[in-house]
């Protein structure tokens, strides 16, 4: 039974356990002449919650650790000759898992029986053209040592697939029954059923919480890999970035992070007061009506995917510059430059600045307004002098947190600003970010251990740490201005 | 000022009422919705004006016209005449700022700027033009507060924020920033009902105090307060003006049956 089936069946259940302990609820408390503590829903659901959320937690866990399980023992079945030279047991287990998934396949379109596939050997028969008819493609000849562990790997597999669907059921009906049992007319379930959905809840937040530290930890983790490889003040404190595939790059933060804050510093230079004069004008001079339709339509260009603006910057803007200012000036001939991705990044950011700008200028409360008005102030006085003062903290927060959006900016500056790391200050050159260069050491066929592929972790790490910091900083200064009218 | 300059200007204004502002035929609109009906209104120079009915009467939507609040509202419209000094407010070369310099306004809930206590009182003064060396925004700090009976409590801290002090302390900060621009009428709309009965008390002190410098229009909500620090009152009820009269009398032989029942708590 495959998991979406077996979902669909624990939820039939819990619905079938609400039904039959709503009823016996109902009919204990007729029988024994007692009112009902909670209402009758409350024991149906307490009856469903217990019928379903530790059968689905027990299936979410074993589908987790079901192919960690299959994998070790599988793996041990390899002889190390099977393993080519130059080429890892990973890989190796690769070709299995694709091997298994293509006999399910050919089993499935019912062109082979089980009986057949069982008795089938690689020395004797095609597999790879046999596989490759379901759409299974492999890149070699498929050696008897690997197709026997691919055929282990789907036994094993199917007999763990069953005993999930049983113990799954199982623990539904056990723990669904235990629940109904325990239905009297003072039985607290409204109570229980709290308990259960504060737990739920409580467990979701863990999950993203998990998460974070998760990613935080494998970062981390590879981090420190790549700094027992490469000397970490070489690294933050060297001008020069150089990888090469062969060994002995030249790792140096700092272009990368010029770049960054250069592109960055561009686009709030655009996207601040733009976005800033917008969110004024919206909250102070609009009128309802216009300010029902152009909210929304600059909110329209937050939701525009960045690769669309990466696209703009390149065929657009960049020859635009190029052909207008810089080559007139001077000043550079290359249509990717920090100037490009800065003006379009910016462009991408109003929205952002506007919009939280807006919300914070309305919750400037009406009374200071009137207290302004009232002493004869005219519109614009009222709004330098005492809206946007009061209201500056919760604009600088957002202003930190489209700055932390710029730093982590890739598609536009890949496609707007190049790909030189350099250092320098003629914003019509090319230059890089970090989180371009992630993305260039992180593609294309190099090995998971060289400095050149762990580098990228120590930038992501790096870059976490810069745009975490912003966003605490964010956070503090708007938690401390909502203090303020309170 | 003692007690008896305060009684002779009392008693001048009695004898002879100059009328500060006048209101003729005001009818307010909100948009469809008539808040105001033809209210014929005066208010005298240096006296408190109370104006009192159920809410919703219009009482406080006849005080924002007197120095214009209700511009700020878009479906607001205003018709009919109201003068300050006999000159017609709503009349096209009025300058709104130049108007709101001489009818000041306090309100409901104590709003001082998130600004110094400093701050909040120069910001008047210096958008009007009227103070610019240090010295002068000084003075007129120190004058402000005093006349607002604040500057004792807070002259150690003046540049310490206004939104720190206590509710009343802010409500007489307001006023005091009112003050600061030098308006002829003060414009108050339940200036203490957010107030405990202590800062009450201190608020209506000042009011009666200030009585003799500028023109002062209160709404209000008790009845007490009315016939506390008013000398005239004004009775609203659903958008029109039941009557209008000396305190005294409207507290104990009013006209109108609508008035006695509402003073004496029957009704609103």
């Amino acid at each position: 039974m495959t998991p979406g089936v077996l979902v669909i069946l624990v939820l039939v259940l819990g619905g079938i356990g609400f039904v039959l302990g709503r009823r016996r609820a109902l009919q204990s408390a007729a029988r024994e002449g007692l009112k009902l503590h909670s209402l009758p829903g409350y024991y149906g659901q307490t009856v469903a919650l217990f019928t379903v959320v530790p059968a689905l937690f027990l299936m979410a866990t074993w589908l987790f650790l079901q192919p960690i399980a299959i994998e070790n023992s599988v793996s041990s079945q390899i002889p190390d000759s099977a393993v080519a030279e130059g080429s890892a047991r990973s890989l190796v287990m690769v070709d299995v898992r694709r091997i298994a998934e293509g006999l399910d396949s050919l089993a499935e379109q019912g062109a082979l029986s089980e009986q057949v596939l069982l008795d089938m050997r690689a020395d004797l028969t095609n597999v790879r053209s046999r596989l490759a008819e379901v759409g299974v493609a492999l890149g070699s000849e498929v050696s008897p040592a690997v197709f026997e562990a691919a055929k282990s790997y789907r036994g094993i597999e199917h007999t763990a697939s069953s005993i999930r669907t049983v113990a799954v059921l199982i623990a539904a009906l056990v723990f669904g029954a235990w629940a109904w049992m325990r239905i009297k007319p003072r039985m607290r379930a409204r109570n229980v059923s709290e308990t259960f959905v504060k737990a739920l809840l409580m467990g979701s937040s863990l999950v993203a919480i998990l998460t974070t530290v998760g990613i935080i930890g494998s970062l981390l983790f590879e981090s420190i890999q790549f700094f027992k490889l490469y000397p970490a003040t070489e690294f933050y404190f060297s001008t020069v970035w150089n990888p090469q595939f062969r060994g002995g790059s030249d790792f140096g933060f700092l272009p990368l992070l010029w770049g960054t804050l250069y592109v960055s510093f561009i686009a709030l230079l655009v996207a601040v007061p733009v976005g800033l004069m917008i969110a004024i004008y919206l909250a102070e001079y609009a009128g309802s009506h216009l300010r029902s339709f152009a909210k929304p339509a600059i909110e329209v260009l937050a939701g525009i995917p960045t690769i669309v603006y990466g696209l703009f910057a390149l065929i657009t803007v960049g020859p635009f510059l190029r052909d207008w200012i810089a080559q007139p000036l001077g000043l550079g001939t290359s249509s990717s430059s920090v100037m490009t991705a800065g003006l379009v990044m910016g462009i991408m950011l109003i929205p952002f600045i506007s919009s939280l700008s807006d919300d914070i200028i309305n919750a400037v409360p009406q009374a200071m307004r009137d207290g302004s008005y009232g002493l004869g102030a005219t519109q614009s006085e009222t709004i330098k002098q005492v809206i946007l003062p009061a209201a500056l903290p919760g604009i600088v927060g957002a202003f930190l947190l489209a700055a932390s959006r710029a730093i982590g900016e890739t598609m536009i500056v890949v496609m707007g600003a190049g790909a030189a790391a350099r250092l320098n200050l003629n914003p019509f050159e090319a230059m890089t970010t970090v989180t371009v260069k992630i993305v260039s050491q992180l593609t294309g066929d190099t090995e998971f251990a060289s400095p050149e592929t762990l580098v990228a972790f120590a930038l992501g790490l790096t870059l976490f740490v810069f745009t975490l910091g912003l966003n605490v900083l964010a956070l503090y200064i708007v938690r401390k201005y909502r203090e303020q009218y309170e | 000022m003692s007690e008896a300059a305060t009684q002779d200007a009392v008693n001048a204004s009695v004898e002879q009422p100059v009328i500060k502002m006048r209101g003729t035929g005001v009818n307010v609109f909100y948009g469809d919705k008539q808040a105001l009906f033809d209210v014929d209104l005066d208010v005298r120079q240096h006296s408190v004006t109370a104006l009192i009915g159920p809410s919703g009467c219009g009482k406080s939507t006849f005080l924002r016209c007197l120095n214009r609040m209700n511009d700020t509202i878009d479906i607001c419209k205003v018709t009919g005449e109201i003068t300050l000094d006999s000159e017609n407010i709503y009349a096209p070369m009025i300058d709104v700022v130049e108007l709101r310099a001489r009818v000041g306004m306090v309100f409901q809930k104590p709003n001082p700027f998130p600004k110094s206590i400093y701050e909040n009182i120069v910001y008047g003064p210096r958008i009007h033009g009227q103070v610019s060396t240090r010295a002068e925004m000084d003075e007129i700090v120190e004058k402000s507060l005093i006349k607002a009976g604040l500057f004792n409590e807070v002259k150690d801290r003046l540049q310490e924020p206004g939104t720190g002090l206590s509710g009343g302390q802010q409500q007489r900060l307001c006023i005091a920033r009112a003050i600061a621009v030098s308006p002829e009428v003060i414009l108050m709309d339940e200036p203490c009902s957010a107030l405990d009965p202590i800062a009450t008390a201190k608020v209506e002190e000042l009011i009666d105090e200030l009585r003799v410098n500028y023109t002062i229009v209160i709404v209000t909500h008790s009845m007490q307060q009315a016939a506390r620090v008013s000398q005239r009152t004004a009775m609203f009820h659903l958008g029109k003006l039941i009557e209008e009269g000396p305190t005294d009398k409207m507290f104990t032989k009013p006209d109108h049956k609508l008035t006695q029942d509402y003073i004496t708590g029957r009704f609103g």
